[in-house]
């Protein structure tokens, strides 16, 4: 495929690794306490699975699979409160495919499909709201998931429906906003990272600027990162190179798809419909401040939260589960207490076993090569 | 085939209607004259011509062809009914026809079940039996007996099928997924994922267009040529639902062996291969409808792949992994990067990625 074998080719990821062994041996890293390199987004834990990166690398690097998988740190009250509004008789619900099947307390949205709500997948925002003008009796409510990457389409397709007059469709607006979480990481104690990946989807839309405080406060070194498997590679290099040369910059890997000011548009449509929540609630991670965004008092007719009566459960995170410490590479995923035991990918007691991309979820079912070569 | 006399009871009955009500389920004239009109008329053969309540064989002819009988049912559910490279109708065949065929087994005769919603057009479920009719004439079996139902809108989408195939093991054969050894070599017949993703473009709610089709054929033949030239063949599998990655799995777990497949042989369509990108599938889980997974040692792969390159359902066939003692139960590729993973089985359905 054009495009995508040109970031595949086994020759230059065998020079690349050959490179980061190079750096990693004149950098004296203690044999006991390898690096930590955090991928902050989910499609580069996809990535890193799929294309065994991890077994490639040296053991003197570990790479720690972050937060950025949305569909994993929904908490489980607000799948409860998808699915009170999915259940309700005139509601067509619609949402991303991989949110169907997280668990709410009671079900999760496959459930609550095979008990008879209307449950549609949609591949865009614009499909429900396509819904919505073809089904004028039918409250549709499109679910509203991700982080800055999908947020403008959201904010987009609201945009549309107000200027078409579209009164039937309304979003359950679940957006999040990825900087205060790396700063959340950040700010933990028992903190062991030395350097990230930047979320490359999320930066197409937000630019670089919003990380510079990793750099100049925390003096951790970034790279913005492609999602092919030797932009992953090149992007570990350049984050070891800064941390030899004794560096914490923000740098762009993926500037063939993110301009350094981000996408004005679809800022400018973001601040827009959204403002930010006080506080929103993770799984795994516990309540962010200004982590979340919800519609603009201008947009409240949009508003599923406005619109119908929810529950707004609070349903606190199973005690046993330990995702937050994974999230911060604490632990490795096999290392939870629960890990294959309690929870699986089939019955996921933690948010990081829900999706594929969560890093528990990609554990189990790609399985880390090091982790089962080191076992043997 | 049997050679009964071709004796009818009755003449056929027609259909003056447009469509499928309750009352051609009711038991009465109606419903006898949809089965003739539709299915009998289709399917029309020697076995069947008698309209009994069940098909009569002779057992001389089943002990002809071989030592055992092989026996085995399928259901038919797909939505949309008519899609590029096939129907309900041809994959209903197919489907048994080939389980019976992995087997080791050729196949003779199926039953078909229909499960009717009203509303239904006669005109589609004549489309339907004719592909029916034509896809087991390919595939050298007779539809000798069968079953129609209707039911209320709503309790069925449209047509559900079942077929129930019998077929003869020759003697001799003797398969098994718990019979893979370290050293086999993993073959597939060409390339995988065209069924699932041709299935998903043709609903269309994603609006991508595509020019892929379903793989669906009969794949007897090809299986009977494979058999005769590498008898030491060890097991055969269609990877229908679940894919590739699901049948190297159950038989890295029946065998207790390891089993490492090659991403760069595994032979995937580009279309397909993209098709996947944009929806954030893996092809390895994709079902296939004209394909077999084989597991075959090492001295007959040659005389294999031979085999079934003499063949037009084979014309593709290559190696594309090695059966061998590590971790058991445990199926890994060698990706086109350089890099191992995991090729573990689906907890559910494959569902698209967010972002």
């Amino acid at each position: 495929m054009k495009y995508l074998d040109e970031f595949r080719d086994g020759d230059k990821a065998r020079i690349l690794v050959a490179e980061i062994e190079v750096l990693v041996s004149i950098m004296d890293i203690p044999h006991d306490r390898p690096l930590h390199i955090m991928e902050v987004c989910g499609g580069h834990t996809h990535s890193i699975f799929r294309f065994g990166i991890e077994g490639m690398l040296p053991k003197e690097i570990e790479l720690v699979h972050g937060p950025g998988c949305p569909v994993c740190v929904l908490p489980m009250g607000r799948v409860d409160d998808c699915v009170s509004i999915a259940e309700r008789p005139e509601v067509i619900f619609t949402t991303f495919g991989d949110a169907m099947r997280v668990p709410g307390s009671q079900k999760s949205l496959l459930q609550a499909k095979a008990d008879g709500a209307d449950v549609r997948m949609v591949y865009s925002p614009m499909d429900a709201l396509a819904l919505a003008r073809n089904n004028p009796a039918r409250e549709v409510v499109f679910f509203g998931l991700g982080f800055e990457t999908t947020m403008p389409s959201t904010a987009l397709t609201i945009l549309q429906a107000e200027s078409e007059g579209i009164t039937n469709f309304s979003v359950f607006c679940n957006h999040i906003t990825i900087v205060p979480t790396i700063k959340a990481i950040l700010d933990s104690p028992d903190l062991k990272l030395d350097g990230f990946l930047g979320p490359g989807h999320v930066s197409m839309v937000i630019g670089t600027a919003p990380y510079d405080f990793i750099a100049n406060f925390y003096r951790k070194p970034m790279v913005v990162a492609g999602f092919e498997p030797l932009d992953i590679l090149q992007s570990i290099w350049m984050v070891l190179k800064q941390i030899k040369e004794g560096r914490a910059d923000i740098e762009n890997q993926y500037a063939r798809i993110v301009p350094d000011e981000g996408n004005a548009p679809a800022l400018r449509a973001v601040s827009r419909v959204y403002e930010l929540r006080e506080f929103f609630e993770w799984r795994g991670l516990g309540s962010i401040d200004h982590s979340g965004v919800k519609l603009r008092d201008d947009y409240s007719q949009f508003d599923a939260e406005r619109k119908f009566a929810i529950p707004n459960v609070k349903i606190a995170d199973p005690k046993s589960c330990q995702c937050g410490e994974v999230l911060k590479g604490v632990i490795k995923p096999w290392q939870c207490k629960v890990f294959g035991s309690a929870c699986t990918p089939e019955m996921p007691l933690g948010a990081l076993m829900v999706s594929s991309e969560g890093a528990c979820a990609a554990y189990y079912q790609y399985g880390g090569i090091k982790q089962h070569v080191a076992a043997e | 085939m049997n050679v009964a006399p071709f004796i009818r009871s009755r003449p056929l009955g027609r259909v003056h209607v447009r469509t499928v009500t309750l009352a051609h389920g009711g038991g009465g004239k109606a419903m006898k004259d949809l089965i003739d009109d539709v299915f009998v008329d289709a399917f029309d053969n020697a076995v069947l011509a008698p309209l009994e309540d069940q098909a009569r064989f002779n057992l001389a002819e089943f002990v002809a062809h071989g030592d055992r009988l092989a026996f085995t049912t399928d259901s038919f559910v797909v939505d949309p009914l008519f899609f590029p490279g096939g129907d309900i109708g041809k994959l209903a065949v197919c489907g048994t026809v080939n389980d019976l065929a992995v087997g080791g087994a050729k196949p003779l005769y199926l039953s078909c079940a229909a499960i009717v919603e009203e509303g239904t057009t006669i005109d589609l479920l004549r489309r339907v039996a004719a592909s029916m009719a034509r896809t087991a004439k390919e595939a050298g079996v007779e539809i000798v007996t069968g079953d129609t139902k209707v039911v209320h809108k709503g309790a069925c989408d449209k047509l559900f099928l079942t077929t129930t195939g019998i077929g003869v093991i020759r003697k001799g054969v003797n398969l098994g997924a718990h019979l893979a050894r370290p050293g086999d070599a993993v073959i597939v017949n060409g390339l995988l994922g065209d069924h699932g993703a041709a299935i998903l473009c043709a609903r269309g709610d994603m609006a991508l267009e595509s020019s892929i089709q379903s793989d669906c054929a009969p794949l007897y033949g090809l299986i009977d040529t494979l058999l005769a030239a590498a008898p030491g063949i060890r097991f055969l599998r269609d990877p229908t639902r679940g894919g590739l990655a699901t049948v190297l799995n159950e038989i890295a777990d029946a065998s207790q062996v390891a089993i490492e497949i090659d991403e760069a042989a595994t032979p995937i369509r580009e279309e397909v291969k993209a098709f996947c990108e944009i929806l954030g599938l893996d092809p390895l889980y994709l079902a296939n409808e004209g394909k077999i997974v084989v597991i075959v040692p090492s001295d007959e792969v040659e005389a294999a792949l031979a085999a079934m390159h003499s063949h037009p359902l084979g014309a593709c066939a290559g190696v594309i992994g090695r059966v061998h003692a590590g971790e058991t139960g445990r199926v890994t590729m060698r990706t086109v990067f350089g890099g191992r993973r995991i090729v573990d089985m689906l907890v559910g359905d494959q569902l698209p990625r967010i972002c």
